[in-house]
């Protein structure tokens, strides 16, 4: 399909959905909104309050980012300013949020806005009235729907898919071994168990022996673990905020179940959920990564760790360079960076979404070596490979080769 | 102060000069003159506010009727609730339900919603009369607690959408008005506002709102007045549980999705501080806490986006220090203040 | 059956942290007559403080009972500068005094420390001695907590200062006129019920981790445990927190799935206190008509 025709597709799909999901919105012609010569507007709402507060310097660092690439001049010619608010991880604040950056700042686009039901929320709000939602700091699958909601797209590998990895790996290199799975019950959670379950196939019973889940009010997990060790699984897949996930490790360790552990990649970042699970505790767990974790050593001398700590250093020195959220936020940046730029001077909203499903092997240099950012019209799934990883008691050690992509 | 008191929720330890149960600044005609000029105001205001004010004015409205459900149960009838998200959530999702599995419009819908919360509000204020004060709050905030969690559940995830919430369709503007559906959703809200302010108004000052304010004051003299407790409570929580789940019906059809998320217990809160900020016991109270309760939170992130609910939080201090009957009290003393200094009086 | 003693100790130990923050809601009701919500956020600054001295270098005891006399100062100073402008008004304004400190503590904490989970040490050696069913922090946590139990019945039971702070809470007219110093005995009250707090939040801090959230889960449980114990009875609620803890985590595993157990075990709490209005062990309050 042509550029020229993909185009024209897109807009059918924005009038159509626009139809279908609510009355159509007509927008004055002129001037796209957060557009002038001089600036270019984006807007994103993260959790800066609430019991989700430890990611917000995701966003933070994003922030950060674009204040450098401004005072490097900024993006031909124009500075970008990313407005980020809180919304509390409350999907009514979201939307408030969101239409206040939307209908009264006028932001050109929707950039890294936060977990899964915050962005559910406003998914057809931003769909029906055509403001490109791009890059969601979160890994549902139901983001990539080019057909149906042309002007939403993720950015991370999706859960589903995650979690296919680590049942695949079970089954090729443990084919004797049974499993258990213990994640939050919310929607990231049960993304996380429905393609855990699919990745075993018609055996899953076979495979998956137990399950349980845990509620963000649940001091202590102990209980559960309980459970789980009852049913004598080797091998133990936890989703879940670093706070839970540390007390899950430690206490498999403690009880002396010691399973074989996988943790999804959001929490899977060295200080802030395995230092407090215990290093020694945590040795041997298994993960996937498609960035380079910030403190593995391996890159000590990479240019691309080398230009993201100076980042660091000099543009967000309140950011821990221990916590993986900067890196994401500052891959995230770089690959909205590059859209803008591919867009030049066409800054219109539909030109950004065209521009966001056109990034061929975009090779950021914090992604690992072989994972690349790859988009087309019906492709809205960023970044597909990743690696697997272990922890071998001081830092992240890939192994295997690159997965998917 | 007797020790007699049986409901010390409003009862101050000491009560302050000039505190009554039902103030009233303006009196008679004064007053209509000034409620129809609001609502003139109210209907002008979508042609002049901008798309995210006029959706910022609807939440307004939409946070007043839960306030007002609230403050019926709690200011009026004493009985405290930290569970009023429950209701709200009930409503929300009776609401999108209906639209979704029954195809049911949604001028039917709201007053659907509202009887089905009645009906839940009814049932449990019924074993709540025997708990009070901390009980009831407990018991009240068990359901808020319980509530996103029972949505959640895989057993009933068909029809509750589970974890992923659901999609609401916005009410389609009747066709040849010459309104956005934005500006339609809040004049149907604004209708529905007036309806319950105006019932409310009413009830309160009718016989069955003296007995519902008697049973609060006075529980046991009340009952040998040959008023019945147990009827009166639980229709007081059936009509405030109604109130609220209207509230959560137009709030699904204004911001078109729920989700367990958007009814954390966190959200009762929200709604005992509209409440109290408001003016407990008062109805046009109800506004004032809303007002609060929609924009204080911008206003703290303005100020510091890195302790946006410290400064939330102080500003909640200083309206409950410098007006403890609440924002309306404050206001009717302040107005007072003002009439008694202007000449001619 | 193997299970059935896991999960019994597990209650147990779970019920032990519940029991800590439950004994800090009962101390400040038996002193003031108050339920004061914000006393998980003031135990989870405390925790913060101590985490603070602790990365300063000072020795665990030492941390430890500093931070316990701050949060005491840090009680008396809230109940004079917060609480006593509106001791007059009515108990909802006092509700909302006491959200607004919650809020305030629990976003100052998250701006000045962070938001990341942060380890706080334990004073107890890591080597479980009595098996894997139970740790050392968690049997010590049992043992102080029923110290402090033993304490605060001996205290407001057999001390002079004790009795007149439940006088206060009882009747504060009646207090005057035999010369207690009403004011202080308030003060006093609320400062220590904060160090109780502080004790329990340095008690969890080690458990569930150290961050702005960790009480959240923990308050509503102590709560429910001295609410279903009975909230003027120390003992009761010390019991009714185990109680809890045992029967939540039982129901978890054998009865139904896991995601509802919390909702359940609120329901069966509220069916008792239909039964038993006051608790299970609680007065039975007779009012004067």
């Amino acid at each position: 399909m042509t550029n020229l025709s993909r185009r024209t597709v897109l807009a059918g799909l924005a009038g159509a959905s626009a139809t279908a999901l609510a009355a159509p919105h007509v927008r004055p012609a002129g001037a796209t909104p957060g557009v002038t010569d001089t600036e270019i507007l984006l807007g994103q709402t993260m959790p800066y309050s609430g019991g989700a507060s430890g990611y917000a310097d995701w966003g933070r660092a994003e922030v950060a980012y674009f204040e450098m690439i401004n005072a490097q001049g900024g993006i031909n010619g124009r500075h970008v300013r990313l407005i980020s608010l809180d919304d509390g991880l409350s999907p009514p604040k979201t939307v408030e949020q969101t239409r206040r950056m939307v209908e009264r700042d006028g932001v050109l686009a929707l950039f890294g806005s936060f977990a899964t039901s915050p962005n559910s929320a406003i998914h057809r709000y931003v769909n029906s009235r055509g403001v490109p939602h791009l890059f969601l700091a979160s890994g549902a699958s139901k983001w990539a729907d080019p057909e149906n909601y042309p002007w939403t797209m993720g950015w991370l590998p999706d859960y589903p898919t995650e979690a296919k990895v680590y049942a695949q790996y079970i089954m090729e290199n443990d084919p004797d071994a049974t499993a258990s799975i213990f994640y939050q019950n919310d929607d990231g959670g049960r993304d996380f168990y429905e393609g855990f379950k699919a990745g075993f196939g018609d055996q899953v019973d076979r495979y998956l022996v137990g399950e349980q889940t845990f509620e963000a009010t649940d001091p202590t997990v102990d209980a559960q673990i309980a459970n789980l060790q009852q049913s004598g699984a080797n091998y133990l897949f936890i989703i879940g905020q670093p706070r839970t996930m540390a007390q899950a490790i430690r206490g498999s360790y403690d009880s002396g179940w010691r399973p074989n552990l996988m943790i999804n990649a959001g929490s899977a970042s060295v200080s802030g959920t395995l230092e407090p699970a215990g290093l020694d505790k945590a040795a041997g767990i298994m993960s996937v990564a498609f960035v380079k974790d910030p403190t593995d050593d391996t890159w000590a001398d990479d240019p691309g760790f080398l230009a993201w700590s100076a980042f660091m250093d000099e543009w967000f020195p309140k950011g821990r360079k221990s916590d993986v959220n900067t890196v994401y936020g500052y891959c995230m940046a770089q690959t909205m960076e590059q859209v803008l730029r591919q867009c030049g001077d066409d800054l219109s909203r539909e030109n950004v979404m065209a521009q966001a499903a056109n990034l061929r092997d975009l090779a950021l240099p914090m992604l690992l070596p072989g994972v690349t950012i790859n988009t087309a019209p019906d492709d809205y799934r960023p970044i597909e490979a990743m690696r697997l990883q272990r922890f071998n008691g001081a830092k992240w050690e890939l192994f295997g080769d690159t997965i998917g992509g | 102060m007797s020790t007699a008191t049986i409901n010390p929720v409003l009862e101050p330890v000491k009560a302050p000069p000039g505190y009554v149960a039902n103030r009233a600044i303006l009196t008679g005609g004064s007053r209509q003159v000034t409620v129809l000029a609001l609502i003139a105001v109210a209907i002008v205001l979508p042609f002049v506010l901008g798309e995210y004010r006029l959706f910022q004015a609807t939440q307004v409205l939409i946070f007043a009727v839960a306030i007002l459900g609230l403050n019926i149960l709690t200011g009026y009838n004493g009985q405290i609730s930290v569970g009023h998200s429950a209701f709200l959530a009930m409503g929300a999702y009776a609401t999108a339900i209906l639209g979704i599995e029954f195809g049911m419009p949604y001028w039917l819908a709201i007053p659907t919603s509202g009887l089905i919360c009645l009906g839940f509000g009814f049932l449990f204020g019924f074993p709540a009369l025997r708990l009070q004060g901390f009980y009831l709050a407990l018991a009240t905030f068990s359901l808020a607690v319980a509530l996103p969690q029972l949505l959640r559940y895989k057993g009933i995830e068909q029809w509750t959408g589970g974890v992923q919430g659901l999609f609401v369709d916005k009410p389609a503007v009747p066709a040849g008005l010459p309104v956005t559906p934005d500006q339609w959703i809040y004049f149907v809200t604004l209708f529905v506002t007036i309806a319950l302010f105006w019932a409310a108004w009413n009830l309160v000052r009718g016989p069955v709102g003296r007995a519902v304010i008697a049973l609060r004051d006075h529980e046991v003299a009340a009952e040998v007045m040959g008023i019945r407790a147990s009827i009166f409570k639980s229709l007081t929580f059936g009509v405030s549980a109604m109130y609220t789940g209207i509230a959560g019906s137009l709030s699904a059809l204004s911001i078109q999705f729920v989700a367990p998320d958007s009814f954390h217990m966190f959200v009762s809160v929200t709604l005992l501080v509209g409440a109290v900020v408001g003016g407990v016991a008062t109805i046009w109270g109800a506004f004032l806490g809303a007002l609060f309760v929609v924009f204080i939170p911008n206003v703290a992130e303005q100020i510091s986006s890195n302790a946006t609910w410290a400064v939330y939080g102080a500003f909640l201090l200083l309206v409950i220090y410098l007006m403890p009957n609440g924002m309306a009290g404050g206001l009717e003393d302040l107005f007072r203040r003002l009439r008694a200094r202007a000449p001619g009086r | 059956m193997d299970l059935f003693i896991h999960q019994l100790f597990t209650g147990l130990s779970n019920g032990a942290i519940y029991a800590s923050m439950a004994l800090a809601i009962v101390m400040i009701f038996r002193t003031t007559n108050l339920k004061n919500f914000a006393q998980g956020e003031m135990a989870m600054f405390s925790a913060f403080i101590a985490w603070w001295m602790l990365g300063l270098g000072v020795p665990y005891w030492i941390a430890f009972f500093i931070t316990i006399a701050v949060s005491f100062v840090i009680g008396v100073l809230a109940e004079r500068i917060l609480i006593r402008p509106v001791m007059n008004a009515p108990l909802l304004s006092i509700l909302i005094v006491f959200f607004g400190i919650f809020v305030i503590l629990h976003s100052l904490a998250g701006w000045i420390f962070g938001y990341e989970v942060k380890v706080f040490p334990s004073p107890f050696p890591e080597e479980a001695v009595f098996g894997t069913y139970i740790t050392n922090h968690e049997l010590g946590t049992i043992a102080i907590v029923g110290a402090m139990l033993l304490a605060i019945y001996a205290f407001l039971n057999f001390t002079k200062t004790g009795l007149a702070m439940r006088g206060v809470a009882e009747n504060q007219a009646s207090c005057k006129l035999v010369g207690i110093n009403v004011n202080w005995m308030l003060g006093l009250g609320w400062g220590l019920a904060a160090a109780i707090g502080a004790v329990a939040g340095m008690l969890i801090a080690p458990v569930v981790y150290l961050d702005p959230s960790m009480m959240s889960g923990v308050l509503i449980y102590g709560f429910a445990g001295a609410i279903l114990g009975g909230i003027d009875n120390p003992w009761g609620a010390v019991v009714g927190s185990l109680i809890l803890g045992v029967v939540e985590n039982l129901l978890g595993t054998y009865v139904i799935e896991t995601e509802l157990r919390l909702s359940v075990a609120l329901v069966l709490i509220i069916a008792i206190l239909l039964i038993r209005p006051n608790g299970i062990f609680g007065r039975t309050i007779v009012s004067r008509v």
